[in-house]
C-alpha cells in the first residue's frame, strides 16, 4: 500500500482505526521525498525532527480519541509561510540565514490541529514569477516531465503533491501562483476570495492580491484543508468576519440547474488547441451533468495583465524596503556607509526577476507618475471587479482555461518576462476581482502533460464552486494520478 | 522684526499619544525599557507581520479634532510613506495622506501685539513613530525600536502666524488641549510634543509666499520662539543682501542659539505615498463622534471665559488657573466648597502654586488638598483666623496633612475678636511707644499701621486688625 498517495479522508480513517499510525505515514512521505526531491527540487527546508516529533503528538492524540481533520496528516507549506524556530527564505538570497520568532496564523492553525508540517517549500522569490526559474534554491521540476516547469511562484507546493511527496499543500496565489502550477502539475488548486484565510505571518508580495490557498490530489482534500485554514483573523486587517461553511457538507450536491458562464474573451487565438480541446471537452462535461452553459463577457479583461503589473509591483516596491540588511536577513557591508549598505545588499539579495518588479512599482509610484499608472490602473482594476460582479448577476460560476498552454520548458521563457508575464492571463483577473477560483485536471496534452480548467467563484462561494469541481472530479477520471518518477 | 517683510510661520506638530499599547500592534509603549524589549514582529517589521490599527488612537484622534473645531472624516485612509532609513523597520512609515481623519479646524489666539485671532488647522492625521539611533564612538551605530510604532497625531496648521509669540501662542494653546483632553503627556524635552516651524518672510502686500525654511529640533518654547526669531533675521539679511531664501530643512542649536541647514528639500525623497493594502479605511459614524464630543471635558478656552464671566475672576487669574488642567480641577474642587472665588483663586494661585514650585511637586500631589484648603479659607472667613496665621495654619497642614480646625485648636491661634482683651493691648502698646503716639495724635497718620502692627506681635497675631486700627482711632479721639 502506498500510503502517500491515498486522500486524506482516506487516510483519517485509517489512523482513527488504527490501520496506520501518523508516524508511519510521515515516514513514507519522508522517504519519498528523499527518493524524489533529488529530480524535483520541491522543497527548500524539510523538517524531519520536527515532524516526527509532530506526528508521534498526533498519534497519541489519535489514541486519546482526539482528532482533529487534520490530526497526522503530513503537509507541507510553501516557504512563504512563517514557521516557528524554521527557516523561511521566500526563494530569496536576502532571506537565506532567515530563523523565524512566529507561526503565520495558518501554521498556527495547522498545528492546532494536529497536522505534521514535513517543510518548507519551494517557489519563486517572494512569489514573483510564474515558472518557478526565479528561486534562490533552484528551479522546481515538473513531476511530469523533468524538462519542464512546474508552474509558478508556488511550484514546489503544486510539485510535491503531483508527486506524492505530502497529501497536500498551502501556497499563496497573487495572480495566478496557486492554480497555474496546480494546472500544470495535474493536481487541484483553490485560491481563495481575499479575506478569506488570513495573510498574517505570509510574506508580503502584492497585498491587496495576496491570498493563501490549498493545493491537493482530490477536490475533497482541498476542501478539507481550505476549511482548516479559512477564517477571520483579528491580527490581519483585511481578514474578512463571515462565517468559514463545512465545505464537505455540500460538496456532493451536484450542478444540476446550476449557470455556468464561458467569458468570450478568454477563448482566444493564443490559446493552445490541446487546451482548448481539454477546456471544450471541460463544458460538455458540466452540460451532461446538468449545469445550464451560457456565454458571458468580461469585457475589460484585456487590461487585466497591465492592471495587475502596476498594482502588484507597486505594492511589491514598498513591501520589499524592508529587506534591508538592517535587522535580518543576509547583509553585504562593504564600509562604505549606510546607502552603500543598502545598495550593496539588495544588489546582491535579490534576483533580477525581483529587482525588475520593484524598480518598475517604484516607477509607477512615483511623483509625476503616480496618477498615470498606480491610480489608473486601480480604477481599471474596479472595472475589472465589476465585470465579474455583472457576469454574476447572470451565472453561478465561471469557466476558462487556466494557463493559456501546458508547462514549458525549463528556460523557454526566462529570456522574455512579457511572454512570462502572459502565462498568466487568465488567472490574474480573478485576483484583480478579489473573488474566488480554482483549477482541477480536465485532461493531458499528447505529451502526457497535465491541462486544468479553472472555475471562478462568486465571491466567499467557495464551498457552491467545490461542489461543481468535485461534480466534475467524480465524472471524470483526470485527476489523483501520479507521474511515474 | 524688521517692517519691511511679513513674517509668514505655519507649524506641524507632532502629538504623542498616551495610549497603552502602540498604534498597530499590541506591544506595551512604556519608555524608558531596555533597548527593543518593547517589540514584536509588527513593529519590527518582520517578514509577514501586518499591522492592526489601535482603536483608541482613532478615538484620541476623533478628541482632539474635534478640540480643535475641525471636521471629522467619516472615511479616512492610511498611506504608506516609502523612504529608506535605519529606525523605519518597514522601510515605509503608516501615516495618512490624502484622506487624513480631521481637517479644517482652528484655534483662537490671542497675543498683546497683534490681539485676537485665527488660526487655521489645516488637518490632524495619525500615524507611527520611528525607532532611534543610538550613535555610538566610531562609525557604528545601534538602532533601538521601542518607539517604532507608537501613536503620533501630526497637526498641521495654515501658514496664518505672524510672528514668533503668535506661533507660541498656538503652540501653547494646542498644547494646552491635548494635555487637558489627557491624549498627550506634552513633554516637550522628552518629545512627546514635538514642533517643526515652517518659516518665510515676503516684502508686505506680496500675495505669495516667500520660499520657506523648515525648522526643527525645536523642544521647548523658548527655543522655539528663539528659533524663529533668529530665522526671521537670516531671512532678512539674505534678502537685504540679495540673495534668495533656500528651500532646506535647518537643525536648530540652543546651546549656540543659531541654526544650521541640515538638508536641501531639493534632493528631498519623492515618498511614494499610496494607499496601505494591509488596513482597511477607517470608517468613524456619526454616533462615535457625538459620543466623543459628549465626552470631551471643558476646553481651556472655555473654561477661561467661565473663570471670567460667571466666577468674575481677573483674566491674569483665570489665565493661571486654566493653564493646566490639574490646576483647574484643584481650583473648581476647592470653589465648590468656598464660594469667595477670588480668595480661592489668590490662594491657589499664592501659596499652593508657590509651595509646589519651591518643593518640585505636581498639584495632585499636593498635601494639602483642595478640601483641606478650603477649611482655611472658611476661617479666614469667619474671622476666626487671619490672613497671616492662616499661612501658618496652611505650613502646618502641609506638614501633618490636619485639618485647619483642628490645627488652630491645638495651637490656640482663633484670632481674638474679644474688644476688650484687644484694648488691654492698645493700651500697653501705647504705653511703651509714648512718643510715637504724641506724633500719631499729631496729625502723622502713617503711624498707625505701626501701632497695628505692635497689637499683632504683641498678641502673637491673634488680635483681629481691624479691630485693632478701630481701637487705636478710638484712643486717638480720646
Amino acid at each position: 500500500m502506498q500510503l502517500n498517495k491515498l486522500t486524506i479522508s482516506q487516510l483519517r480513517a485509517k489512523l482513527i482505526a488504527g490501520e496506520v499510525s501518523s508516524l508511519e505515514l510521515t515516514r513514507a512521505c519522508l522517504e519519498r521525498i528523499a527518493a524524489t526531491d533529488d529530480k524535483l527540487n520541491a522543497f527548500i527546508t524539510i523538517c524531519e525532527t520536527e515532524a516526527l516529533a509532530a506526528a508521534e503528538a498526533a498519534d497519541k492524540r489519535l489514541a486519546a480519541g482526539d482528532a482533529a481533520p487534520l490530526t497526522g496528516i503530513p503537509l507541507a507549506v510553501k516557504d512563504i509561510f512563517n514557521v516557528l524556530d524554521v527557516r523561511t527564505t521566500c526563494g530569496s538570497k536576502i532571506l537565506d540565514n532567515y530563523i523565524s520568532p512566529y507561526d503565520a496564523t495558518v501554521v498556527a492553525k495547522l498545528r492546532a490541529q494536529g497536522a505534521v508540517i514535513i517543510g518548507k517549500l519551494n517557489m519563486d522569490e517572494f512569489a514573483m514569477g510564474s515558472s518557478n526559474e526565479n528561486s534562490a534554491a533552484g528551479s522546481v521540476k515538473n513531476p511530469w516531465d523533468l524538462q519542464r516547469v512546474p508552474g509558478g511562484s508556488s511550484g514546489g507546493s503544486a510539485a510535491a503533491v503531483a508527486a506524492g511527496q505530502v497529501l497536500a499543500t498551502l501556497g499563496t496565489d497573487t495572480g495566478g501562483s496557486i492554480r497555474q502550477p496546480a494546472s500544470h502539475c495535474g493536481v487541484v488548486g483553490l485560491k481563495p476570495t481575499y479575506g478569506r484565510i488570513s495573510r498574517y505571518g505570509v510574506v508580503a508580495y502584492a497585498s491587496s492580491l495576496d491570498q493563501v490557498g490549498p493545493l491537493a490530489s482530490n477536490v475533497e482534500d482541498c476542501a478539507l484543508l481550505l476549511g482548516a485554514v479559512a477564517g477571520y483573523d483579528p491580527a490581519d486587517s483585511t481578514s474578512v468576519d463571515t462565517p468559514v461553511p463545512d465545505y464537505l457538507a455540500s460538496l456532493k450536491d451536484g450542478v444540476k440547474g446550476k449557470k455556468i458562464g464561458l467569458p468570450k474573451e478568454y477563448f482566444i487565438e493564443g490559446l493552445a488547441a490541446e487546451v482548448k480541446q481539454a477546456v471544450t471537452a471541460a463544458i460538455e462535461t458540466y452540460r451532461q451533468l446538468g449545469a445550464e452553459i451560457v456565454e458571458v463577457s468580461l469585457p475589460h479583461t484585456d487590461y487585466a495583465v497591465a492592471c495587475y503589473y502596476l498594482i502588484a509591483t507597486a505594492e511589491a516596491s514598498s513591501n520589499l524596503a524592508r529587506y534591508d540588511g538592517v535587522r535580518f536577513g543576509v547583509r553585504k557591508d562593504n564600509g562604505d556607509g549606510l546607502v552603500g549598505m543598502y545598495q550593496h545588499t539588495r544588489a546582491a539579495g535579490f534576483g533580477d526577476e525581483v529587482k525588475r518588479r520593484i524598480m518598475l512599482g517604484t516607477y509607477a509610484l512615483s511623483s509625476g507618475y503616480y496618477d498615470a499608472y498606480y491610480l489608473k490602473a486601480q480604477k481599471v482594476r474596479t472595472l475589472i471587479r465589476q465585470d465579474f460582479l455583472t457576469a454574476f448577476e447572470q451565472v453561478d460560476l465561471l469557466l476558462t482555461p487556466v494557463a493559456p498552454t501546458p508547462a514549458f520548458k525549463l528556460g523557454e521563457k526566462t529570456g522574455d518576462p512579457l511572454q512570462m508575464y502572459l502565462s498568466d492571463i487568465f488567472t490574474i483577473p480573478v485576483n484583480l476581482a478579489g473573488t474566488c477560483g480554482m483549477s482541477l485536471p480536465c485532461g493531458s496534452s499528447s505529451d502526457g502533460l497535465p491541462i486544468g480548467v479553472q472555475l471562478i467563484g462568486k465571491p466567499f462561494a467557495e464551498a457552491e464552486m467545490l461542489q461543481a469541481a468535485y461534480a466534475f472530479e467524480q465524472a471524470t477520471d483526470f485527476g489523483g494520478k501520479f507521474p511515474p518518477l | 522684526m524688521d517692517s519691511k517683510y511679513e513674517v509668514v510661520i505655519g507649524l506641524e506638530v507632532h502629538v504623542q499619544l498616551t495610549t497603552k499599547t502602540k498604534i498597530f500592534c499590541g506591544c506595551s509603549k512604556d519608555f524608558g525599557q531596555q533597548p527593543n524589549s518593547q517589540t514584536c514582529p509588527v513593529c519590527l517589521g518582520l517578514p509577514g507581520a501586518l499591522p492592526v490599527l489601535n482603536r483608541q488612537v482613532v478615538e484620541d484622534a476623533i478628541k482632539t479634532g474635534l478640540a480643535t473645531n475641525c471636521q471629522i472624516a467619516p472615511r479616512s485612509i492610511f498611506a504608506r510613506k516609502n523612504y529608506f532609513y535605519p529606525d523605519l523597520p518597514k522601510g515605509y512609515q503608516i501615516s495618512q495622506f490624502e484622506l487624513p481623519i480631521c481637517e479644517h479646524g482652528w484655534l483662537n489666539i490671542e497675543t498683546e501685539e497683534l490681539g485676537k485671532k485665527r488660526i487655521g488647522i489645516t488637518r490632524i492625521h495619525m500615524e507611527e513613530d520611528a525607532g532611534k539611533l543610538l550613535h555610538a564612538a566610531g562609525d557604528s551605530s545601534s538602532v533601538d525600536l521601542n518607539r517604532a510604532c507608537t501613536p503620533l497625531l501630526e497637526a498641521v496648521s495654515e501658514p496664518d502666524m505672524r510672528s514668533a509669540d503668535e506661533a507660541i501662542a498656538y503652540l501653547k494653546q494646542l498644547h494646552q488641549i491635548v494635555t487637558y483632553l489627557g491624549v498627550c503627556d506634552g513633554n516637550l524635552e522628552e518629545g512627546s510634543f514635538r514642533c517643526d516651524a515652517n518659516v518665510s518672510i515676503r516684502p508686505w502686500g506680496q500675495k505669495e509666499l516667500g520660499t520657506r525654511a523648515e525648522l526643527k529640533n525645536l523642544n521647548s518654547f523658548r527655543f522655539i520662539k528663539q528659533a524663529i526669531e533668529y530665522e526671521v533675521e537670516r531671512q532678512i539679511e539674505v534678502l537685504e543682501e540679495g540673495g534668495s531664501v533656500v528651500q532646506e530643512t535647518r537643525l536648530f542649536d540652543a546651546e549656540q542659539g543659531v541654526s544650521r541647514s541640515m538638508r536641501g528639500k531639493e534632493e528631498a525623497h519623492d515618498y511614494r505615498y499610496f494607499p496601505d493594502p494591509d488596513l482597511v479605511p477607517v470608517v468613524v459614524a456619526d454616533e462615535w463622534v457625538e459620543r466623543v464630543r459628549s465626552e470631551l471635558p471643558e476646553l481651556p478656552a472655555a473654561k477661561l471665559q467661565r473663570y471670567r464671566d460667571d466666577l468674575g475672576l481677573p483674566d491674569y487669574d483665570a489665565g493661571v488657573l486654566c493653564a493646566e488642567r490639574p490646576i483647574a480641577e484643584y481650583f473648581e474642587v476647592l470653589v465648590a466648597r468656598h464660594a469667595n472665588a477670588k480668595l480661592c483663586s489668590n490662594w491657589v494661585m499664592g501659596e499652593v502654586l508657590r509651595s509646589l514650585k519651591e518643593k518640585q511637586i505636581a498639584i495632585a500631589d499636593c498635601p494639602v488638598s483642595p478640601e483641606l484648603l478650603a477649611g482655611i479659607l472658611q476661617r479666614i472667613a469667619d474671622n476666626s483666623i487671619s490672613g497671616k496665621i492662616a499661612k501658618t495654619v496652611f505650613e502646618e497642614i502641609w506638614q501633618t496633612g490636619k485639618t485647619a480646625d483642628q490645627i488652630i485648636e491645638e495651637q490656640g491661634l482663633k484670632q481674638v475678636t474679644d474688644s476688650g482683651a484687644i484694648e488691654a493691648i492698645v493700651d500697653a502698646v501705647i504705653a511703651a511707644n509714648q512718643g510715637q503716639f504724641e506724633e500719631l495724635k499729631a496729625g502723622k497718620e502713617k503711624l498707625i499701621g505701626f501701632f497695628v502692627g505692635q497689637v499683632m506681635k504683641l498678641s502673637k497675631g491673634k488680635a483681629n486688625p481691624g479691630m485693632a486700627n478701630q481701637l487705636i482711632k478710638k484712643k486717638i479721639s480720646e
